[in-house]
Parts: structure tokens; C-alpha cells; sequence
């Protein structure tokens, strides 16, 4: 399972990483980026125009399948029901934000521990960073953008600063990692 | 409290504090999606600063008062009036019509946490000149959620976001008829809450205890694995009158459930079933 966060400034390069992937790339990825609960939900669609995989916005207990782009919804916190499955939760916001970058970070350490990526992009706050560390603590790789290219450093910095990432790469550099994953 | 506690908690953990539950206080959560609920626990000792998994245990199985305290953080009542404007724009404008058509009126909101979605079905009613032949039950498993929205205050500073809601759900009165502000809570009108039955309700163990013709039940579901979502679903099935609505959260679908072939979804994106079976 690969995991991509992100807030200001990584759409970008979500764009890049999906527009690179093979047709036959089979790992699931999960995009987490913080967005406006008010704007409708059109990320999924636009994601889709960039890449060949097939990307879809979650529901409550998705079944997970090879292949897939998945998109969080907006004002719901993204979790692991386990390896197949997605699960919902509309509770508190975390670092004042829902979806929450940590939540889902934390939960997929719990599911997949060492058989997860978890890859932290461009964003103006500390979301992410805490739940870097955890999927550290169960085995799992974590890779932060460079701060010298992120568009925004803040977020990719304030990882490196609360703990150590297995990885720091710039985005060509994150797009040959994922590539040697499959 | 967005500083997670380091105590790590395994599946076995949580299956035994599950078990000491259920033995001890009869609540049932062995179904309860084990990611959320996981997340509930570590929220649990994060926010009352508990030292190990098994104090924990310990006051669970041992300090009533305390239990209850647990109750209360396990369920998510994080809830608004009017969430989702467009989804009430539709109450307001496909489900309302056909409600009037009934001599009287029965609405169930399952699972309504402090309450914000009753009153603001209790608004769409009065407006459409039918609230006086409708009644509302409004339940839930947790007792103090429930007192809280027997009580119809909510906080003002909240108010502002309601009052855009419920424009954009089609509102054209003035929303801040509804309520009285007082110091920092808006105390809404009690001829809303005169056709609202409140009552402590557990859907993993409790029956069918009416028929609807509108069974609301939003982002609870989400909290359930799928067994027990199905079983929930049935009960609702139970419940509803033919040609009934049920109304499901934004990202909660009932495609996967057994009561599925016999609901039609009535309109485009939004989660509102018919049963036509």
C-alpha cells in the first residue's frame, strides 16, 4: 500500500506521480490531501484525466483492489478497516484538519506495517509529520519531498524536524522510488 | 489533544477491553469498525492521561460513572444543523411533498447524537405547515448526548455556519427567528421540540419500535463493520413503511446489503433510498 499526503502545494506533483505511472502499476495508492469541505468534490475526476489508473473517490468500506487510485473525501477522516477494506469516521479534526494526514498515516501502519510507503508532499502545516513517525515505529518506509523543491516547505520540514524520514527525495527521485516498488 | 499518547495498543487489547464491556455494562461493540473504534480508545487515554491499556480496564470494568464518561468519548457526536445543504435541499423539495400527503407524519433519526439534525427536520416541517401532524423520534445509545439535545441549546458561535446551511438548503426565513441567544448559546424554540420524542435507543441491540415514513440515519453507520451495518439496515427495513425514504450519510451507500434490491435511490448523488418492494 502507498500512501501519498499533501495540503498547499502538492497537487502538482500528485499530478506527476500518477501521470507517471504504468498502466500496469499494481500497488493501490491513497491520495490524502486537505481540501475545502464546502467545494464539491471534484478531485477524484480531475485526478482521472492525469492517469491511466483507475482512480475513485472513497465510500464507507470500500473494498481495496489492486490497481486503484483512491481519493479521501472531504470532512471525513480516511482510516483502514483492514487489508481490504477502507473505513470512514467523521470525528474531531487533527492538526484542524479532516481529512487528516496523521489518522491515516497511523491507521495504515496498524493494517500493513512494513508493507507500507507512506510519502509526505508540499503543505503549510505540521499534519503528517507525527504520523510519519509511528509508520517509522511499525516498520513501515516513510518518504518526505525535499523542502528545497516543495512548493510550500513547511510540512516536508516539520517531518524532518519531529523525526527521521527512511527517505528524502525530490519528486523524480520519488517517482523512480515508486516505480522500483512495483 | 492532537498529540496521540505512545501506549501502543494491540487487536487483542482491544477485543478484551470489548469483552469486559459487554460482561460488565451489556453495550455491544465487538461489531463496531475496529479502526474507529481503535481510534476512540487511543482518544480515550490520550484526553484522561491514563498511564497503561490495563488502568484503563480496570476503571471500565470497575467505576460506573467513569463507564459512562467512556460512552460518551466512544460515540462520535460531532454533528451540525443542516450538514450538507444539498442534501436538505432535497428533503425540502422531493421528500417534504410526498410527506404531506399523509394524514400523519413519522420520522425516526437514529443515532442523533446532541440532536442538530431533528431540529433542523423539525424547521423544514414548520415551514412547510406540517410539523403540527408530524413526530419526530429522536434516539440514541448515549445518554448524555440525548440530554443535551432534549435541552435545544447549542452554541452561538455556531450559528453563523447554520444560518448559511440553511440558505443554501433553500431557507427564506430569517434563521435566527428560531432561537433565542443567550450569552454564548442559542436556545432554539420549544414548539420545535414539542413534536420531538427523545429516547435511548441502541441499534446493535435494540428492535424495531415503530413504523416511518423517513428514517434518517447519517454517519453512524460509518462507525459499524459491515455485518453489523447489514443487520442495522434490516432493522431500518423493519421499520419503514412501503414506498418509505431512508436517508443515509454523504459516503455511506447500501449497495452492499441485503435490503438493497428493494430500495431505489429517488435522486443523482445524494443517499436518499425509496422502498419500493
Amino acid at each position: 500500500m502507498i500512501i501519498i499526503g499533501g495540503s498547499a502545494g502538492s497537487l502538482q506533483v500528485v499530478f506527476y506521480l500518477l501521470g507517471n505511472c504504468p498502466p500496469d502499476f499494481d500497488i493501490p495508492i491513497l491520495i490524502v490531501l486537505h481540501r475545502d469541505p464546502q467545494g464539491i468534490s471534484r478531485l477524484a475526476e480531475l485526478l482521472a484525466t492525469k492517469t491511466t489508473l483507475t482512480v475513485k473517490e472513497i465510500e464507507d468500506k470500500e473494498p481495496i483492489e489492486k490497481g486503484c487510485v483512491y481519493v479521501c473525501p472531504p470532512d471525513y477522516h480516511t482510516l483502514f478497516e483492514d487489508e481490504s477494506s477502507f473505513s470512514l469516521d467523521y470525528s474531531e479534526k487533527i492538526n484542524f484538519s479532516r481529512p487528516s494526514i496523521d489518522v491515516t498515516f497511523r491507521s495504515g501502519a496498524d493494517v500493513f506495517g512494513n508493507r507500507l510507503v507512506c510519502i509526505l508532499l508540499s503543505g503549510a502545516n505540521a499534519d503528517g509529520a507525527d504520523g510519519l513517525n509511528y509508520v517509522r515505529s511499525h516498520s513501515g518506509i516513510s518518504v518526505v519531498h525535499s523542502p528545497e523543491e516543495a512548493e510550500v516547505r513547511y510540512m516536508p520540514e516539520q517531518a524532518l524536524l519531529q523525526g527521521k524520514a527512511d527517505h528524502v527525495l525530490r519528486k523524480d527521485e520519488i517517482m523512480q522510488f515508486i516505480l522500483r516498488l512495483a | 489533544m492532537d498529540k496521540p499518547s505512545d501506549i501502543q495498543i494491540t487487536e487483542e487489547d482491544l477485543t478484551l477491553l470489548i469483552n469486559d464491556i459487554h460482561l460488565t455494562h451489556g453495550y455491544d461493540f465487538s461489531d463496531y469498525s475496529r479502526a474507529s473504534f481503535r481510534r476512540r480508545i487511543e482518544r480515550l487515554i490520550t484526553i484522561d492521561q491514563l498511564s497503561s491499556f490495563a488502568e484503563l480496564r480496570y476503571r471500565v470494568r470497575t467505576d460506573p460513572a467513569y463507564f459512562a464518561h467512556v460512552v460518551e468519548e466512544i460515540s462520535v457526536t460531532v454533528t451540525e444543523m443542516l450538514r450538507d445543504p444539498a442534501f436538505y435541499k432535497i428533503v425540502r423539495n422531493n421528500i417534504i411533498p410526498v410527506l404531506a400527503t399523509y394524514p400523519f407524519i413519522k420520522v425516526w433519526h437514529a443515532g442523533c447524537a446532541t440532536g442538530e439534525e431533528v431540529y433542523s427536520m423539525a424547521i423544514l416541517l414548520k415551514e412547510a405547515g406540517l410539523l403540527h401532524k408530524s413526530l419526530l423520534y429522536a434516539t440514541d445509545m448515549n445518554p448524555a448526548a440525548l440530554a443535551k439535545a432534549r435541552k435545544g441549546i447549542f452554541p452561538l458561535s455556531q450559528m453563523q455556519q447554520y444560518s448559511r446551511n440553511y440558505m443554501l438548503a433553500g431557507g427564506t426565513q430569517d434563521f435566527s427567528s428560531y432561537y433565542t441567544a443567550n450569552y454564548h448559546f442559542a436556545s432554539f424554540d420549544s414548539r420545535l421540540s414539542e413534536k420531538i420524542i427523545f429516547a435511548q435507543h441502541n441499534l446493535v441491540t435494540d428492535f424495531s419500535f415503530n413504523s416511518f415514513q423517513l428514517i434518517f440515519c447519517r454517519n453512524v453507520l460509518i462507525y459499524f463493520n459491515k455485518d453489523l451495518q447489514n443487520r442495522v439496515l434490516k432493522l431500518f427495513d423493519d421499520s419503514l413503511e412501503f414506498n418509505g425514504f431512508l436517508a443515509l450519510g454523504t459516503k455511506e451507500n447500501i449497495r452492499f446489503s441485503s435490503i438493497a434490491p428493494n430500495y431505489k435511490q429517488i435522486i443523482g448523488r445524494e443517499k436518499i433510498w425509496r422502498k419500493i418492494k
